[in-house]
């Protein structure tokens, strides 16, 4: 059984969401990543780029598969992790500190509330 | 319900992640694809390939039947433990598996069938033995552990001892047998090594003893990058039964010598090249970052011109590197549909790698 942090939301999809103010900082999971496997790729947003929540952020690519991430709330992209682009396999070590993906200015707070908790994920983590 | 090699429990407890490979329970990796990638390139690592069909052709008639059944012409065996690869086609000259066959007498062959085509090749040859004085019999009491690596034959003698210190001379598609032990210079990576068909009795020993010596297990993710930087196909990814080894690649491995020869296939494949062969099955590179993928297509100057029969990434490399067939007269600069986007890649004759090196040619 993964440890997925209490502190963070989490998507269907299988991101994580930390939230500070009005930023939120945006990564895939512990069990993301493991069914991935090693990442030899990541394609991030531009710093800029204006996203609803369900909206393709990126992708993500293992030597065996690829897979998109989605924004989970509406916003403007404000920084991107650019030395994942160099070490993706940061990802894989680390997905939920030094692995995080992009950060937006939250547009619609109140979107925060149909996030899942960690209980909630692990659940559909589980398989 | 999936099927297990006698290696099964072993995998298990070296901590494999395990896939379905053709109804086999199987290592995919044992916690870093691109690591045992890497293992085998400088060091040895071993595969266990037990899932892989051990076929023993027998009688009196096995080298005229395997003269009719294969396109490589086993006559060229002149020697007790010699190998050659070889495909098998259907009258339409497509592939129905590509297989080694090594000759251990006169009278006696033995066949490697790959695992998803286990069955559908013995249906074949079965359907077509019965004007041969021949047995065909598929030796589930064997296991097939593969040794490769620029070290594999220093640990292969150090772990069967010094009575198999002649495998260090044995040549490329050479094998020697004692004792119910087949050691065959051959493999999958473009590495040196062996493939050893040891009963199954001794085959968790001899992965315990190779370990110990120093070889480390390595998963069927990581043989599929390796084969793919040394070019080897894919049976069913690169070539199929409606691809001919003509357009896959593998004319080499088609023996026309023989004009009175008739094997399977050889009639369709004389057609083929005389109406002229419209694709070819050769190798792409992409400099962008990315992973190359199955069934992208390709596209030469707006227009589509082929697909990537077997893309990947490749860790000796750094970028991603393809098998692809594309019409025939393709070279240099194309592009790939990557969700969308065009993105510049270019054709290379493969190998990609060869003995831990690059060796393809960018020009």
């Amino acid at each position: 059984m993964q440890d997925n942090p209490d502190d963070l939301f989490y998507t269907e999809s299988h991101e994580w969401i930390s939230i500070e103010d009005n930023i939120a900082t945006i990564g895939i999971t512990e069990h993301a990543q493991a069914q991935m496997g090693e990442l030899v790729f990541v394609e991030l947003p531009d710093v800029g780029d204006v996203l609803d929540a369900g909206n393709e952020a990126g992708v993500v690519e293992s030597v065996k598969t690829a897979s998109d991430f989605y924004c989970p709330l509406n916003g403007e992209i404000v920084e991107v992790n650019a030395g994942l682009l160099d070490n993706p396999a940061m990802v894989n070590e680390h997905p939920y500190a030094e692995g995080w993906l992009y950060k937006i200015k939250i547009d619609k707070p109140e979107q925060v509330e149909d996030l899942m908790s960690a209980a909630d994920y692990s659940r559909i983590a589980a398989d | 319900m999936a099927k297990h090699t006698p290696l099964y429990d072993a995998h298990k407890q070296a901590g494999a992640q395990l896939v379905d490979f053709a109804g086999w329970d199987m290592p995919l990796h044992y916690g870093s694809q691109i690591q045992e990638h890497n293992h085998v390139r400088d060091a040895a690592s071993m595969f266990d390939v037990s899932h892989m069909g051990v076929l023993e052709v027998q009688g009196h008639d096995a080298t005229a039947y395997l003269r009719e059944m294969l396109a490589n012409d086993v006559a060229k065996l002149t020697s007790v433990g010699r190998a050659l690869y070889t495909c098998m086609l259907n009258p339409e000259g497509g592939v129905i598996d590509d297989l080694i066959v090594y000759k251990l007498n006169d009278d006696w062959y033995r066949i490697i069938l790959n695992a998803g085509r286990r069955e559908v090749d013995m249906a074949w040859l079965q359907d077509h033995c019965n004007a041969y004085n021949v047995s065909l019999t598929l030796r589930t009491d064997y296991c097939i552990i593969a040794v490769q690596g620029p070290s594999a034959i220093e640990k292969v003698i150090a772990t069967l001892g010094e009575s198999w210190q002649d495998i260090s001379n044995l040549k490329p598609f050479h094998s020697l047998m004692k004792n119910d032990i087949q050691v065959a210079r051959t493999g999958y990576t473009g590495e040196d090594g062996v493939e050893i068909i040891v009963p199954a009795t001794q085959a968790i020993d001899l992965w315990q003893k190779l370990h110990t010596a120093g070889v480390e297990p390595c998963g069927l993710g990581a043989r599929d990058t390796l084969r793919l930087e040394a070019g080897f196909n894919l049976n069913g990814s690169d070539m199929s039964e409606v691809t001919s080894p003509l357009v896959s690649n593998l004319a080499w491995t088609v023996s026309f010598a023989d004009a009175t020869r008739q094997f399977i296939g050889r009639a369709a494949l004389e057609a083929e090249q005389a109406a002229g062969l419209s694709t070819q099955l050769t190798g792409l590179v992409m400099k962008e970052k990315g992973v190359l993928r199955n069934h992208q297509a390709v596209f030469c100057q707006g227009e589509q011109v082929g697909e990537i029969t077997s893309g990947s990434y490749s860790p000796t490399l750094g970028h991603a590197i393809a098998l692809v067939r594309v019409d025939k007269n393709i070279t240099g600069e194309v592009t790939i549909d990557r969700r969308g986007k065009q993105i510049p890649v270019k054709i290379v004759t493969p190998p990609f790698v060869r003995f831990g090196k690059k060796i393809f040619n960018e020009e």
